[in-house]
């Protein structure tokens, strides 16, 4: 029934998120993670680091790389807890605490980058 | 007329443990790509505290890479690392299953698909290394 219909939807934003997340997210941790607080490379100063975050386009590639994986993440969590600890009887609540953490942390990005 | 259990009309189910993964090395792979998803949401989460310190005073800023230089957030960004490297290989290399193009006729081979998935990686984080340092 309803699930039909939705499906579809969660499966693009999931398979959206794990493009994003497969291109950025390994040099991303690299640098901020690794690369910077060992040394290799030096940390940029404040300044540098919030003139690149000065515009709006940015902030919105940043919000797309934040936010996006986060789906990814929740569709992908769904169906590990699902499948792999035979969980499918909670489907519901489980989609809607996996879901609902993603679009929290959407709201939260989105809250930062509109009034920081 | 007997009615055993056995005939009772109820369709046989077969028991699976609850660890059925763990047994055989595809299923344990399989599990372990699918868990990587984990390490995007952990990181995701991590990236969006280090752009808002950016985002906030000076300080801010100061005092949160300070925190991701304690040996236990290195240890824990290596983890991620590995982890999100195994994301992005898997999913580069079903890439070609996912989307079949064609032109005409001829179909694109899947390696080729894939070299393209990877070209890209290198291009995308080429720029974020070079937006970082210049």
């Amino acid at each position: 029934m309803k699930k039909r219909l939705t499906e579809p939807f969660w499966w693009s934003l999931f398979g959206a998120g794990g493009v994003v997340s497969a291109f950025t997210l390994p040099a991303l941790v690299i640098l901020t993670g690794i690369a910077f607080p060992l040394g290799w490379l030096e940390t940029p100063d404040h300044a540098r680091m919030a003139s690149l975050l000065q515009s709006w386009i940015a902030r919105i590639v940043v919000l797309v790389v934040v936010v996006v994986p986060m789906f990814h993440w929740a569709h992908r969590f769904r169906f590990t807890l699902e499948d792999g600890l035979k969980l499918k009887k909670y489907d519901a609540q489980i989609a809607v605490v996996c879901y609902g953490i993603a679009i929290a942390v959407g709201v939260l990005a989105v809250y930062l980058m509109w009034t920081l | 007329m007997e009615n055993t259990s056995e005939h009772s009309g109820k369709p046989f189910v077969r028991k699976i443990p609850i660890f059925w993964w763990i047994r055989r090395w595809v299923d344990l792979r399989f599990v372990l790509r699918e868990l990587t998803s984990v390490c995007v949401a952990a990181y995701c989460m991590i990236f969006l505290f280090y752009v808002r310190s950016i985002l906030m005073r000076p300080e801010a800023y100061e005092a949160f890479t300070a925190q991701l230089q304690s040996p236990v957030m290195i240890v824990v960004h290596v983890l991620l690392l590995g982890g999100l490297l195994y994301h992005s290989i898997t999913w580069f290399n079903l890439a070609p299953k996912a989307m079949v193009i064609k032109i005409g006729t001829w179909q694109i081979p899947d390696l080729l698909v894939a070299a393209a998935n990877y070209a890209g990686w290198i291009v995308i984080s080429f720029v974020l290394f070079w937006l970082a340092l210049n």
